[in-house]
């Protein structure tokens, strides 16, 4: 069944746009729905952190706003514009691929696994964006990458290929790799997931930095309690493909209003 | 019959050219293969699904059936349709079309052995699907490849014999023309056997050193 595409705005306007809209977002894997109705704002400069249980659907929030999935229905806006539909004879109707392309450009994203490009040196992988897709010059875009590579702490390492890397290193490559398409929007989906414990550190570090430096706006999924409290300005707990309860950091993980909540906040400090 | 030393020196010069004859048709025909292959694979891939089902069916086919008969089918029929080719020219086309689509299903394999994390982080950097394909995907199909493109150009040079039914000047045609004329078939063909001897052999270990120099290349372990 078609969905009436209707009530959806063109485009947002008003004085307090947010950068990330969801609206009234399902998807579904055949029969399994894993987010129903979803509706998410994320305002500009915003760092906000989902936590919940294996299976919630906190990763699908991110791939969708990727473009990595389709959705089922709702629409998803980024700075004003829609990201999954174009307008069309005054409708909006799904994204062609010409449009997704420009639509993304504004959304970076950092992956559990890296997904560094291994035929590549961390330098290469840094400017392959900016000169392949933003066309910068070779100079600008190793210009740009030296200079984030040195944000990240791995410019001595510029000239290694991921395999030489530890998982920490390869990381904070890929957050260099993914800040040089100078994005509106950051994603980072558990990034210290596929880490050893001691270096965690070094890559939890270098987020808290562009939260305190940069005014990125950031969707984060991660299982760091401690550290999703310290860095984040809004904690989303979803829970069976909704959000369940939202708040401020203190908020949620001092004073949970709900059973849920409480109880997952439980188990993961025992799991501690 | 006795190993004759005088004879087999009077047919060196004319079985070394036509060994060269051989490594050319081996050579061409590879080339062919290599680049026609991979469009048949990347054609095998885009959205398009009519595309998609006529190029799988037609790589099926040409695997199916014997690569003679398309040396003749190519050779003999094309006139008949106003197409006349050369015995190199068909030959090449034959050969180089028949060992095209087993090379595509090599890339294929290749192709598909890149981890779905590495299209992804192309999304995430917004590149177009060529720029992925070129830039991202065929960098790193093309170690696991490797070793399947090596095999099939040892088997594009075993094949190289057959071109002489339709009398391209190759090794085996060579070898047939001076029996022919000689009655003596027992040094052309033990030089035949040699020279692919002595080319095939060295050819598994040099294929493995190419595999780990080209991972090497592309900084890959
Ligand atoms: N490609 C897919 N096909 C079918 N089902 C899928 C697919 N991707 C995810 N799912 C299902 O969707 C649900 C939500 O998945 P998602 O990855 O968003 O969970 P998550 O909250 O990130 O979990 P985790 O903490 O384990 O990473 C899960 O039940 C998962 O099995
Ligand atoms: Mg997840």
């Amino acid at each position: 069944m078609m969905e009436d595409m209707s009530h959806y705005p063109l485009e947002l306007t008003g004085p307090d746009v947010p950068m990330v809209r969801f609206m009234n977002v399902t998807k579904r894997y055949g029969a399994l729905t894993v987010l129903d109705d979803l509706n998410l704002d994320v305002t500009e400069g915003e760092m906000v952190t989902i936590i919940g249980p294996s299976g919630s659907g906190k990763t699908t929030v991110l791939r969708m706003l990727m473009t990595l999935e389709t959705i089922n229905s709702g629409v998803i806006y980024v700075d004003g514009k829609p990201l999954t539909h174009m307008p069309k004879n005054g409708v909006l109707v799904p994204a062609d691929a010409k449009y997704l392309r420009r639509a993304r450009a504004s959304i970076g994203m950092c992956f559990q696994h890296f997904n560094l490009f291994p035929h590549m040196t961390a330098l290469e992988n840094c400017m392959e964006g900016p000169v392949q897709v933003l066309g910068l010059s070779k100079r600008e875009a190793r210009e740009r990458s030296e200079e984030l590579l040195e944000m990240v702490g791995m410019i001595d390492k510029k000239d290694q290929h991921p395999s030489r890397l530890s998982g920490g290193q390869q990381q904070r490559v890929a957050i260099a790799r993914a800040l040089a398409m100078r994005p509106k929007v950051m994603l980072f989906d558990e990034v210290t997931s596929a880490l050893d414990p001691e270096v965690i550190g070094e890559v939890t570090n270098v987020i808290r930095r562009l939260v305190s430096e940069h005014n990125l706006t950031m969707l984060m999924v991660t299982h760091q309690m401690g550290f999703a409290r310290d860095i984040s300005d809004r904690i989303c707990f979803f829970f069976g493909g909704r959000i369940e309860e939202q708040g401020p950091p203190d908020a949620l993980f001092g004073n949970p209003q709900r059973d849920r909540t409480k109880q997952f906040l439980s188990a993961v400090k025992e799991a501690d | 019959m006795q190993w004759n030393w005088e004879f087999t020196y009077e047919i060196m010069p004319r079985m070394l050219w036509a060994t060269l004859n051989t490594l050319m048709a081996a050579g061409v025909g590879y080339a062919i293969a290599v680049v026609l292959g991979l469009a048949l694979a990347l054609a095998q891939r885009t959205p398009y699904r009519g595309l998609t089902l006529v190029v799988r069916e037609v790589v099926e086919f040409i695997r199916s059936t014997p690569l003679v008969l398309q040396i003749f089918f190519v050779y003999y029929v094309g006139p008949q349709y106003g197409l006349n080719l050369s015995p190199w020219v068909a030959g090449m086309i034959a050969i180089g079309l028949h060992y095209a689509s087993y090379l595509s299903e090599v890339y294929r394999g290749g192709i598909e052995s890149v981890p779905k994390g590495q299209w992804e982080a192309c999304i995430a950097l917004n590149m177009t699907p060529v720029k992925t394909y070129f830039r991202v995907i065929i960098p790193q199909a093309l170690p696991p490849s490797v070793a399947g493109m090596g095999n099939y150009l040892v088997g594009i040079f075993k094949d190289t014999p057959m071109l002489s039914v339709i009398g391209v000047a190759e090794l085996m045609h060579a070898a047939n023309a001076i029996g022919g004329q000689h009655y003596r078939y027992l040094e052309p063909y033990t030089i035949v056997g040699v020279v692919f001897l002595m080319i095939s052999l060295p050819s598994a270990g040099l294929i493995r050193a190419f595999e780990a120099w080209v991972r090497r290349k592309l900084g890959m372990r």
